[in-house]
């Protein structure tokens, strides 16, 4: 039995209210397992929790009440002793929103090494973690570019190199899509698939786009501080209803099958949740209808 | 997208440009004492050579020298004029030269031989002196390779506690953010622009006044990304200098030293060309 690598109970944490106000509970007795290598979506409108939840996984916010192992260690506290915060954030890197305001240095290859940097890689192993790291992202070429030159795209893989770079076991990626363009999105989706298909690195994607959270393995929905559905894509994006109730569309694709459904054409099968498992569906049925009229 | 806006970095492949930052900081101190060690003829042809010799290996174009020159113009000028009519000597060129006031007063203009002879010192000096410093430094190091330079150079200073790998790291992420947050005034400056805001007329103050509504969202938006940074570094694992590596090691090459040594003799030979009275000497 493989121990989890996140395990979360009763995970509360509630933002200090200014000047004398009440406390904002934004996440309230969260429960939930994350296994080594998983490749986990967590949605939520905005406010939902989401990222403080994320948040709290390398600590960048402390446990207000409840249980947080991650790897083994024990956050409940909140604290913990400086070398072992640090052994933490290695092993549990973090991606945010905007690229912008993650890079340090002026030059790609330079900032790439600033987290081994920080953990006393010696050379020739820290040059090697560099270009390795560049390579996983596909930015071999832009070593020595600056990084104002790049585009969002690049500049969020640039951002993730830093990260693998550090070799971490699990990578938390905090709406990191949110603010590029459809071609720096498919780029980052590509490069964190990759990621966990060819590395095994444990994968939390927080996000807001629904076509994001179809590329997982596992799909957790929070609203308002608590966990709400939980399970493969195809069966949360089954519960249509349920997620419109909170403000979430399903998928495009899982919506037309839904409607396809409500108007009375049997449509068959449960993988809703990509375009091509629907397009299969979609073919199916159809082939059926004809073989029933024809 | 705009191009490297700061600095004044000229990107080529020189002796100059691969030398070592922490050697071209000693060169560049070394040189402008060599510029104020010379006091004669021979002193500044010898030192304008070496200057004319860096511009050359450094494959800076021309044109760029010259650039960086005008600004100085109106300093160059006025220290001439100041020196033509204020140096007293013993050659009077102008025994003649004078303008009638009231009365049978006049008012003498005394030039004296030497004045221009410091006109002229001044001049080369000051030329020298920014050639010397751009060629040396600004033109062919990159702001983060001088960042990193002034690091190790002043790191025995932490024994008294002077942070100077805070200093380093501000620097190098003020250096980072200067594009940055030059597309984010412009974007600002055009947002308020599409609402009407008018930056190009009125006077000084009016002007000045414009760009409070630019300031304000720039440092807000500072802030948040300040913040956001912090939050990033730490996840990166970032907990000051001590037990850091470095991707890039600076190392001494041979070259580097015989630079120096160059220059020390380069400068031993200024000091032994001044002994020899030939010419004007400068006080």
């Amino acid at each position: 039995m493989a121990e989890s690598f996140i395990h979360a109970e009763n995970l509360s944490f509630s933002y200090k209210g200014q000047n004398g106000a009440d406390d904002i509970p934004a996440l309230k007795g969260v429960t939930l397992d994350i296994q080594k290598g998983e490749y986990v979506a967590v949605l939520g409108h905005n406010g939902s929790g989401k990222s403080t939840f994320a948040k709290l996984l390398n600590l960048i916010l402390e446990p207000t009440s409840g249980t947080l192992i991650v790897g083994g260690t024990d956050l409940s506290s909140g604290d913990l002793p400086d070398d072992e915060l640090i052994a933490l954030r290695r092993r549990v890197g973090m991606v945010f929103q905007n690229p912008d305001n993650q890079l340090v240095a002026t030059i790609v290859e330079d900032d790439v090494a600033f987290g081994p940097e920080n953990l006393g890689v010696p050379m020739p192993e820290l040059r090697r973690r560099v270009d390795d790291a560049l390579a996983a992202v596909g930015m071999s070429e832009y070593t020595d570019r600056e990084p104002h030159h790049l585009s969002g795209g690049q500049k969020q893989r640039v951002a993730i190199a830093g990260i693998i770079a550090m070799r971490p076991e699990c990578i938390v990626f905090d709406e990191s899509t949110a603010m590029l363009d459809p071609l720096g999105r498919r780029e980052v989706l590509d490069t964190i698939r990759m990621l966990n298909r060819e590395n095994g690195i444990t994968i939390i994607n927080i996000t807001h786009y629904m076509n994001e959270a179809a590329l997982a393995d596992r799909v957790i929905v929070i609203n308002d501080g608590s966990i709400l559905m939980d399970g493969t894509p195809d069966e949360v994006f089954a519960r249509r209803n349920e997620l419109r109730a909170v403000g979430l569309e399903v998928p495009q694709c899982a919506e037309l099958i839904y409607r396809l459904r409500e108007a009375g054409i049997p449509v068959r099968g449960t993988e809703i949740s990509t375009v091509e498992a629907c397009a299969d569906l979609l073919s199916a049925a159809f082939s059926a209808e004809g073989n029933h009229h024809g | 997208m705009k191009s490297i806006a700061f600095g004044q970095y000229y990107p080529a492949n020189s002796p100059i440009h691969r030398m070592d930052p922490r050697a071209k900081v000693i060169l560049t101190v070394l040189y402008i004492v060599c510029t104020f060690l010379c006091r004669n003829v021979l002193c500044f042809a010898a030192i304008l050579l070496s200057a004319v010799l860096l511009c050359l290996v450094s494959r800076i174009p021309l044109r760029m020298i010259l650039r960086s020159i005008r600004p100085l113009i109106m300093i160059l000028a006025f220290t001439s004029l100041i020196n033509v009519f204020m140096t007293k000597g013993e050659h009077l060129l102008t025994p003649t030269w004078q303008i009638p006031l009231w009365g049978s007063r006049v008012w003498r203009i005394k030039i004296y031989e030497e004045g221009l002879w410091n006109a002229l010192f001044m001049i080369l000096r000051i030329i020298i002196l920014l050639i010397g410093t751009s060629v040396l430094l600004s033109y062919t190091t990159t702001p983060i390779a001088l960042t990193d330079a002034l690091e190790r150079l002043f790191s025995p200073l932490k024994k008294i506690k002077v942070p100077v790998h805070d200093i380093a790291m501000m620097t190098t992420i003020a250096l980072r953010f200067i594009p940055t947050l030059m597309d984010e005034t412009q974007r600002i400056m055009n947002a308020q622009k599409a609402r009407g805001a008018d930056f190009s007329s009125g006077g000084l103050i009016r002007r000045a006044k414009a760009l409070l509504p630019v300031l304000v969202p720039l440092l807000v938006s500072a802030f948040n990304r300040a913040y956001e940074l912090a939050a990033a570094m730490e996840c990166r694992c970032y907990h000051g200098g001590e037990g850091r590596t470095r991707l890039k090691i600076l190392r001494l090459r041979f070259s580097d030293v015989f630079a120096v040594m160059l220059l020390v003799a380069f400068g031993v030979g200024i000091f032994f060309l001044n002994r020899q009275g030939i010419g004007y000497t400068m006080k």
